[in-house]
């Protein structure tokens, strides 16, 4: 194929009537020049925008700096201080993982039971389908969060429809025991996208497998647990792993929830909301970094685990 | 594994077989519709508050409204010293030249990992792939120093310039997908009759990818429209707020008072994405059900 396309190409600069013999240079142009053009954008972008930053943010992790004086090495002190001395960074990583561990089993979890509900001939499949993407789709957005402060807030819509049964909800959202809730029932309402990518894997179960199945006697939750959980399970490690990292990266619903501070007592201070606030909010650029590196590491740590013990419960056929 | 995805995706459900009987049916129904409402519900509940009458809010737990009342609209949108026409605008404006710059730069650079040879394409795919891997935060405090420095704070340069170089490494790679089940034998015939790869690009590839292209111009679109995080970053004068940044302020400063007037720019603010939902539902389940794009 390839050899096909590269004859194709002298052909092509043969019919246009070039000179047979040109330098090396000009040789060298035709054969990998295009290519760097199409390519020139991006690589621009990736060294000014990605990698050059990355380097500068990992220098930078090394000093103080307030934006305003030029970056002051100061070695590993920002390090020492996050693992040693700073309350809020631990209290920022505690109401983090609590979050993922919460809200990715559930979301995960919602999604997986409505696909399979979904999944084979339901009728209205499509509107279904499209009332439960939604708030995917929307929940990024502020709007989202505000109304979600609403909602849980303590003269708000669900103590409401609680008191018609007679029960006194608290204010859900100043409250530095359920405030985390609030934010992980927001998450687990937008299961919408993984529910997409379950129903997708179901549908490439083929369907003589639970025939035969049936034939032999197996009870549906036998053919559940038998059949659809193992061949299932490259999607579910999919949507895990990206639903994790996304979960680590969560910031607006708990920036507008919190009105930006991570209240009540912390209880909300995701940790991107306190890079947040140190960096643009403290002005303390190098520790921010270093905060950022630790992120980085916590998200690679999580990714490489889940790959190494992926070969122990992920089922590929090939 | 993606084209079968993708076309176990749109083709018509297998027979059934009889493997649900009608009762188990009828409550997958209502086990369905119950979930529909509550997923609807907080929806639906904030567009009825924004057209009640202000005394009627919170009192009220059902969705129909007494009356309806476009009064909230026009507090709402005159409530800043601002008004929302202006967060409108602005973002639309980033909108919009963001589905530009991620749908031209994304597709040059895909065209050239799919179908280019050249030295090192496969490191720089390697890399490309990479960065998806990055999270933002490590490069976000030296790119807001470039961009002080460069004099482009309060302007919608750091949120626009880089996607016109790419910085979405995920359209690239949605693209290299597709751009690889195109047949390798129109580039060819096409190089035999003489064009070089902008021809190709341009005459060829663009025009048969064009699911790809809007799939990935009405994801940039609808992320755009939500970002809150970049505008949070940049954008400091209320001249250049977007409508996140707008809602935002006036959550901060009316929210005790002016709840009606709140709902409504809240719902205004969602119009857009509701609406390109409903004309590409079809193109944003396949692209997340092929690709696994997040959100």
């Amino acid at each position: 194929m390839a050899a096909v396309q590269d004859s194709a190409i002298a052909v092509g600069a043969g019919a246009k009537g070039r000179p047979a013999a040109r330098g090396r240079l000009a040789d060298l142009w035709t054969k990998h020049g295009a290519g760097y053009m199409f390519l020139l954008p991006w690589l621009v972008g990736f060294f000014g925008l990605t990698l050059g930053p990355a380097v500068a943010s990992l220098y930078l992790s090394f000093t103080n700096f307030d934006l305003i004086r030029s970056p002051e090495w100061v070695g590993a002190a920002n390090y020492v201080r996050i693992a040693t001395a700073d309350p809020k960074f631990a209290a920022s990583l505690q109401v983090t993982f609590l979050y993922v561990v919460l809200s990715v089993p559930f979301k995960l979890g919602f999604a997986l039971l409505v696909a399979i509900l979904l999944d084979r001939g339901v009728r209205g499949l499509t509107v279904y389908r499209a009332i439960f993407y939604l708030p995917s789709l929307l929940g990024g957005s502020v709007a989202i969060a505000v109304l979600w402060r609403q909602l849980f807030a303590g003269d708000g819509l669900i103590n409401s429809l609680l008191a018609q049964f007679g029960i006194e909800g608290p204010s859900w959202i100043s409250h530095p025991d359920y405030s985390i809730w609030t934010l992980v029932v927001l998450s687990v309402w937008q299961f919408g996208s993984p529910m997409i990518i379950f129903l997708a894997g179901l549908r490439q179960i083929p369907t003589d497998m639970y025939e035969a199945a049936s034939l032999d006697g197996a009870s549906k939750f036998r053919q559940f647990y038998k059949i659809t959980l193992p061949l299932l399970t490259p999607v579910i490690f999919f949507n895990a792993v990206v639903q994790t990292i996304e979960a680590f990266k969560a910031f607006t619903p708990a920036f507008i929830i919190s009105g930006g501070t991570g209240g009540p007592i912390n209880s909300t201070l995701f940790y991107t909301l306190y890079l947040y606030q140190e960096a643009f909010g403290n002005f303390r650029m190098g520790y921010a970094s270093a905060l950022a590196w630790i992120l980085v590491l916590i998200i690679g740590l999580f990714t490489a685990f889940s790959f190494l013990t992926s070969r122990y419960w992920v089922h590929y056929d090939d | 594994m993606t084209d079968t995805t993708m076309s176990s995706i749109t083709a018509p459900p297998p027979p059934m077989s009889g493997r649900r009987g009608p009762v188990g049916s009828v409550l997958i129904h209502a086990a369905l519709i119950a979930a529909s409402i509550a997923m609807l519900y907080p929806l639906l509940w904030m567009v009825s508050a924004s057209v009640r009458p202000e005394d009627e809010i919170f009192s009220s737990t059902t969705l129909w409204p007494s009356s309806v009342d476009f009064a909230s609209y026009v507090r709402g949108w005159f409530g800043l010293d601002v008004s929302f026409g202006r967060f409108f605008w602005n973002s639309l404006v980033i909108a919009v030249l963001t589905v530009i710059g991620n749908v031209v730069a994304c597709s040059l650079a895909a065209y050239a990992f799919a179908r280019l040879r050249f030295a090192g394409r496969n490191f720089w795919f390697a890399m490309m792939l990479g960065t998806m891997m990055i999270p933002y935060h490590v490069t976000l405090i030296p790119q807001y120093v470039l961009f002080l420095d460069l004099g482009w704070v309060n302007t919608i340069l750091p949120l626009v310039v880089p996607k016109f170089l790419a910085s979405d490494a995920f359209f690239i790679f949605l693209m290299v997908q597709f751009f690889r089940g195109i047949p390798r034998e129109l580039d060819e015939a096409a190089m035999m009759d003489g064009c070089g790869p902008w021809r190709i690009y341009w005459k060829i590839m663009l025009p048969l990818s064009l699911p790809v292209l809007a799939t990935a111009a009405i994801f940039s679109f609808i992320w755009t429209w939500d970002d809150f995080f970049g505008p949070l970053i940049y954008l400091n004068d209320m001249n250049t707020y977007t409508i996140q940044l707008g809602l935002r302020t006036f959550v901060d400063s009316s929210s005790t008072s002016d709840w009606g007037g709140l709902f409504a720019m809240s719902t205004l603010t969602l119009v857009p994405v509701f609406f390109f939902f409903l004309f590409f539902q079809r193109l944003l389940i396949e692209g997340i059900a092929t690709t696994g794009m997040k959100r």
